[in-house]
């Protein structure tokens, strides 16, 4: 009686299989770009002690940070309605990514610009360097050069993770295979393929921000 | 020789035979009358669920309570006689029955030809259903009428599988991982309706007023029927006079309100 293995009646629904793969890649890549962006604005805040915008972000950040996303995600979906708050899956998934991966960088990035030494920014000064130059050149792309590999970690983590947005019928991957894993049953044809499939675009976001790094962050860095 | 052999031989098979039958019919017999015996010994044992709210669960007394606990008494108290429950599973409730360690099994069972081969089957005595439930002011009476809505389903469920088959692509299904965060996402106002069953729909309105579910309508039949053994035709036509003049009476109504928040279908 051992197992038949049988893929076809996974691959029969191949199409809804990369529907799914490719919301979740668009959940990522909305989620990265907001995220990042909410990140560097915290970092900002935070490492320069702007009140009283810190002391916002830096509850924000012990929140986020010391809670599941899961039940991040159902206080957005389940929860806020009682406060008349309403959002579609989608809109709730892209809003519980944000915020998750805006504290997580927030973090990341801060450390990145606390390691820039003063005697930089006092060199950028006596160049007659504007506030924004100093800021753009001399604090954020060093910073974000420094600790690009671990928001890139950070952005794969985020996408693996929105694996659970299958629980409020958000129709991204895991529910792709939830829902053929219901259809057919064939438990391991399906989380096998759709293994390997997140695998796939794992590696491939990683490639691609090693690229954009190397490109637009840490080429131009030095 | 050989001639006078064959009438002995056919009468050898014969008398085999004629013993066998009657050997059949001496053990119908034997226990044929549970329901004379039922009087006889003044106990009617009764198979119900345990793990089944609101058919059968139990109470904060450690006593069982139910819909199917409150039929077994009624149907005891009508024959006369005393009520000894037996806490069954889902699993082993037709096999007390044909091993004859209860006379009736009353355990929210439903009808399937399976099951008709091997036990008899009374009148229905509880509705059990799945359908389409929704806010009590929003008129809806059948699938067609849900294009353009919301429905949240639980991902896999029996009530997916059909909704999918019977609704238009015009209808949004959101499927959702498991019963509660169905119900959460219809209670919280992110679906408008959703696909459970009647069971569940009477626990969510026991349970919060917050957006009281209505039945709309019915996606999947499948009422309770009570159990007894094959060929007791006697305590089948008993069954039946007692849960038709429960009905009749209003005492199954009260029953399905206590525990189904809800009427009893006149269809049933």
């Amino acid at each position: 009686m051992a197992y038949q293995f049988d893929f076809a009646p996974v691959f029969e629904h191949t199409n809804l299989l990369l529907s799914g793969a490719g919301f979740t890649l668009a959940l990522t890549a909305v989620g990265a770009v907001l995220g990042i962006g909410l990140g560097i604005v915290g970092a900002i805040c935070r490492a320069w002690r702007i009140r009283p915008f810190d002391s916002v972000f830096g509850v924000y950040v012990e929140i986020i940070r010391n809670t599941p996303f899961l039940v991040q995600l159902f206080f957005i979906f389940f929860g806020l309605p009682a406060l008349g708050i309403k959002m579609t899956e989608w809109q709730a998934a892209v809003l519980a990514m944000v915020i998750n991966l805006g504290a997580y960088s927030t973090e990341i990035i801060r450390a990145g610009i606390q390691a820039t030494p003063r005697g930089q920014l006092e060199a950028a000064a006596s160049l007659a360097l504007s506030r924004f130059q100093i800021f753009r050149h001399v604090v954020l792309r060093p910073a974000l050069a420094k600790v690009w590999p671990a928001l890139t970690s950070q952005v794969i983590i985020v996408m693996l993770g929105s694996a659970v947005c299958s629980q409020i019928a958000t129709e991204e991957l895991t529910f792709a295979a939830n829902f053929i894993q219901s259809r057919n049953f064939r438990a391991f044809e399906t989380y096998f393929v759709t293994t390997a499939l997140y695998f796939v675009m794992a590696l491939l976001i990683r490639q691609l921000l090693m690229q954009i790094g190397q490109r637009y962050v840490v080429g131009r860095a030095g | 020789m050989t001639m006078t052999r064959r009438p002995f031989l056919r009468s050898l098979c014969g008398l085999v035979a004629g013993v066998a039958v009657a050997g059949v019919i001496g053990s119908t017999d034997a226990h044929a009358d549970v329901l004379a015996n039922v009087q006889k010994t003044g106990t009617l044992r009764v198979a119900v669920p345990q793990d089944f709210p609101p058919f059968g669960s139990v109470g904060t007394d450690l006593k069982p309570r139910g819909y199917d606990i409150d039929m077994a008494n009624l149907i005891g108290k009508e024959l006369g006689v005393k009520v000894e429950l037996i806490p069954v599973t889902s699993t082993n409730r037709i096999p007390y029955l044909t091993t004859g360690k209860a006379d009736l099994v009353i355990s929210s069972l439903g009808k399937n030809p399976d099951r008709e081969k091997v036990i008899d089957f009374s009148d229905a005595y509880a509705p059990f259903f799945n359908g389409v439930f929704g806010p009590e002011d929003v008129a809806l009476s059948k699938v067609e009428e849900l294009d353009g809505k919301t429905v949240g389903v639980t991902r896999g469920s029996v009530e997916d599988l059909e909704l999918t088959k019977i609704a238009s692509p015009k209808v949004t299904i959101k499927r959702f991982e498991d019963n509660n965060a169905t119900i959460s996402a219809y209670l919280t106002g992110q679906v408008q309706f959703v696909a459970t069953g009647n069971v569940v729909a009477a626990a969510v309105n026991d349970m919060t007023k917050l957006r009281r579910l209505g039945a709309k309508f019915l996606i999947k039949n499948s009422p309770c029927y009570v159990g007894y053994a094959k060929g007791e035709a006697a305590l089948g036509a008993k069954l039946n006079a007692i849960i038709a003049k429960a009905k009749q009476d209003g005492s199954l109504d009260a029953i399905a309100q206590r525990w189904l928040n809800a009427p009893l279908p006149k269809d049933l």
